[in-house]
């Protein structure tokens, strides 16, 4: 691999997936073309989809939605007959002979994430020209774009670039002349966020109850109807066709070594100007904020989130952790999903905390004890501190129900439901102590079973 | 319910329906991933998923009225009782709350006479009949305060605009998403969750109504062309190490 020289350093932002945005109706088929849209697909057809898989894992790109797994990795996963090998009686059924399938998680709805929808509704096409690749890659022939339902205008620049593609030969059988088929089915998911999990969004897509499911085994050998599936966010398989045209060397000039690339790092909340950021991985907090102008109206931050509310809190001190997944890591929270919620002075810890709680009460799955349970008691003691009716020895309890939680639900979710609890204990304790001193006048100090209603 | 109470109920309110499902079930590998949009189907003829309404999913589908309802009463987007002309969503999550989220959602119950979380306003089926809920992070949080009419967004709300959507919506007038196409009603947008997104009671190319984004989601990249920043220049095919096919470096 060449280096880019020491002395390179790209811009401060970067916009690859965002470079239409700007563009009036930028989410036409016409757009995209005027920009390079497509012509990464013939690069790709030219090139055998085992060096695609080589390329994506050689670029270094890592996973979007939030765990950052190596995206060429995942794809090397999904079984492939050796060249040469026809099945025979005894492995007709083998993974690597049944059929393989993408699919899109655009579930997104993590709180304070707003990266997929805004790329959805401005730059569909981008996404679609990255599942013809990647399925060309992995040899799928059917690919669904599992889109959360709440975002209708998003869904249906979906199912117009999707009309369009198919119109200009992208997609449907023989595209391109290459003997390749493919089609994209675009599916609306129903309200549950735990969707979001890849698991889950499997047994959703396949009419379910959407729960996740025992791992192993992974999607990658008995996913979508138990075959071989490639599960990528959004943002993770829009980034593919960049890759494709500029190479590896040209896409690990952003970045870092173990996280290249862009971002869409996504800012809201106290700052003067909110939106979507294209920059480097590894920028800074403060780098953005200075290009956000700064916090509104001056009022000091708080805390922040770098990657939604399952990453743990950062606060002022965090402002010049690199943002990226080692640097993130490091500092004890998580990238995630690069939505950085950020707060100032006036907000209440405890309080957002509690907000967050109710929250993951709500979209906890039901399928574990450790989340089901643990968040609906988590949730009434935080409800019952923040009405001035708790108790030091609450937070001890509540440190007590997280342990019980982290590491020992089904999946993710319970471990990101205790985040912003353990987090905004372990820097705002005297917040959630100072609660318990301040007893409205009038009320008597009888205990409040938390849930007891 | 049990098998044998939906045999007594009465499909033939979803008679017209049979193509579209036959066309939903042909989307898909295999038939029962059609039941998310099927469901949706029912609640754009219902306006809510009634027993009938699972009855005719698991007839669809060959499964049982059970595994219909097993999965309708999961998802938050179905709906148990009939749901106004329009359903109005205000995110609470704690960012949009922080935002005055809260104080919206309490302004919207207060102007519909204090009904609560999927209540409604009126009588579903007439115009003007408004249901509310309380929204999880709705991913528009660049833009927060938010809610939806119908899943279509409005942007940066306050207090007083959210009253204002509310009066137009209870007048039957149809104020316009700050993005997105022109409001229909639950029930219509319930068929493009189905996956029937160009149908003339849609407004067929409503797809390309509204702009590419907020301005507020554009800082990033308006900034960056104020600024002359851009990604770094990708190689000319010709240039790159790995070649024009990649074959070279890639392997």
């Amino acid at each position: 691999m060449t280096e880019a020289p020491e002395s390179y350093r790209p811009a401060p932002l970067t916009p690859v997936l965002t470079r239409r945005w700007l563009l009036p109706e930028s989410w036409t088929l016409r757009h995209y073309t005027e920009l390079g849209g497509y012509e990464a697909l013939d690069t790709a057809f030219a090139t055998d989809p085992a060096d695609l898989v080589t390329l994506v894992k050689d670029a270094g790109l890592r996973g979007r939605g939030g765990a950052g797994f190596p995206t060429g990795m995942k794809w090397s996963f999904i079984p492939q007959p050796k060249p040469g090998e026809e099945p025979t009686e005894a492995t007709k059924d083998a993974p690597q002979f049944k059929p393989k399938y993408l699919v899109i998680n655009a579930d997104e709805g993590e709180p304070g994430t707003c990266k997929d929808v805004p790329l959805m509704m401005a730059d569909p096409h981008s996404l679609i020209e990255g599942c013809i690749i990647t399925s060309y890659a992995i040899r799928a022939n059917f690919c669904a774009i599992y889109v959360r339902g709440e975002v209708v205008h998003a869904i249906r620049r979906l199912h117009w670039a999707v009309r369009e593609a198919y119109e200009a030969g992208h997609l449907g059988t023989d595209i391109h002349g290459t003997g390749f088929d493919l089609d994209i089915v675009v599916h609306a998911g129903a309200g549950a966020y735990i969707c979001g999990e890849e698991t889950a969004l499997l047994d959703s897509l396949e009419g379910r109850r959407g729960q996740p499911r025992l791992k192993p085994p992974f999607p990658a050998t008995a996913g979508l109807y138990a075959a071989p599936t490639v599960v990528n966010n959004v943002e993770t398989i829009a980034t593919v066709p960049s890759i494709v045209a500029g190479g590896k060397d040209w896409f690990r000039t952003m970045g870092r070594e173990k996280s290249p690339g862009p971002k869409i790092y996504s800012l809201s909340g106290h700052v003067e100007n909110p939106g979507q950021y294209e920059a480097p991985l590894g920028t800074t907090l403060r780098q953005l904020l200075e290009m956000a102008g700064g916090m509104k109206d001056g009022v000091p931050l708080k805390f922040w989130t770098p990657g939604g509310s399952s990453t743990p809190l950062f606060t002022a001190e965090h402002l010049d952790v690199p943002l990226d997944f080692e640097g993130a890591a490091e500092a004890g929270s998580m990238l995630g999903t690069t939505a950085l919620m950020i707060f100032n002075e006036t907000v209440s810890v405890p309080w957002a905390v509690m907000k967050w709680t109710e929250f993951y009460e709500h979209e906890s799955c039901g399928k574990c004890t450790p989340c089901r349970e643990g968040n609906y008691w988590l949730a009434g003691i935080l409800q019952r501190m923040n009405a001035h009716q708790g108790t030091p020895e609450d937070i001890d309890t509540l440190l007590d129900v997280c342990s019980n939680v982290l590491g020992r639900s089904f999946c993710a979710l319970g471990d990101g439901a205790v985040s912003p609890i353990t987090s905004g204990i372990k820097y705002f304790r005297q917040e959630f102590l100072d609660l318990c001193q301040e007893q409205p006048a009038g009320t008597d100090n009888a205990r409040v079973l938390a849930g007891a209603h | 319910m049990t098998t044998t109470e939906s045999s007594d109920l009465d499909l033939g309110v979803f008679d017209g329906q049979r193509e579209r499902a036959a066309a939903i079930v042909a989307r898909y590998p295999q038939p029962r991933s059609a039941l998310l949009p099927l469901l949706h189907l029912v609640q754009h003829v219902e306006g809510h998923v009634s027993r009938a309404g699972v009855a005719f999913c698991a007839e669809v589908l060959d499964i049982t009225p059970a595994e219909v309802s097993a999965v309708a009463t999961f998802y938050t987007m179905y709906k148990r009782e009939p749901v106004g002309e329009h359903l109005v969503s205000v995110c609470t999550n704690t960012l949009c709350a922080a935002l005055g989220g809260d104080d919206i959602y309490a302004a919207v119950r207060e102007r519909l006479g204090g009904i609560g979380h999927e209540e409604t306003a009126g009588t579903p089926g007439e115009p003007g009949s408004l249901t509310i809920e309380h929204a999880e992070c709705l991913a528009a949080c660049d833009l927060a305060p938010v809610l939806t009419v119908d899943y279509e967004f409005f942007d940066r709300q306050t207090v007083d605009s959210a009253r204002e959507i509310i009066d137009a919506l209870q007048r039957g007038e149809k104020p316009h998403p700050t993005r997105g196409a022109p409001l229909t009603d639950f029930r219509r947008i319930e068929l493009l969750l189905a996956g029937f997104f160009d149908e003339v009671e849609l407004g067929g190319a409503a797809a390309n109504a509204g702009p590419s984004a907020d301005t507020a989601t554009l800082a990033g990249a308006r900034l960056a062309e104020e600024r002359g920043w851009h990604a770094p220049p990708m190689p000319e095919p010709g240039d790159r190490d790995s070649g024009a096919t990649l074959q070279g470096g890639a392997s």
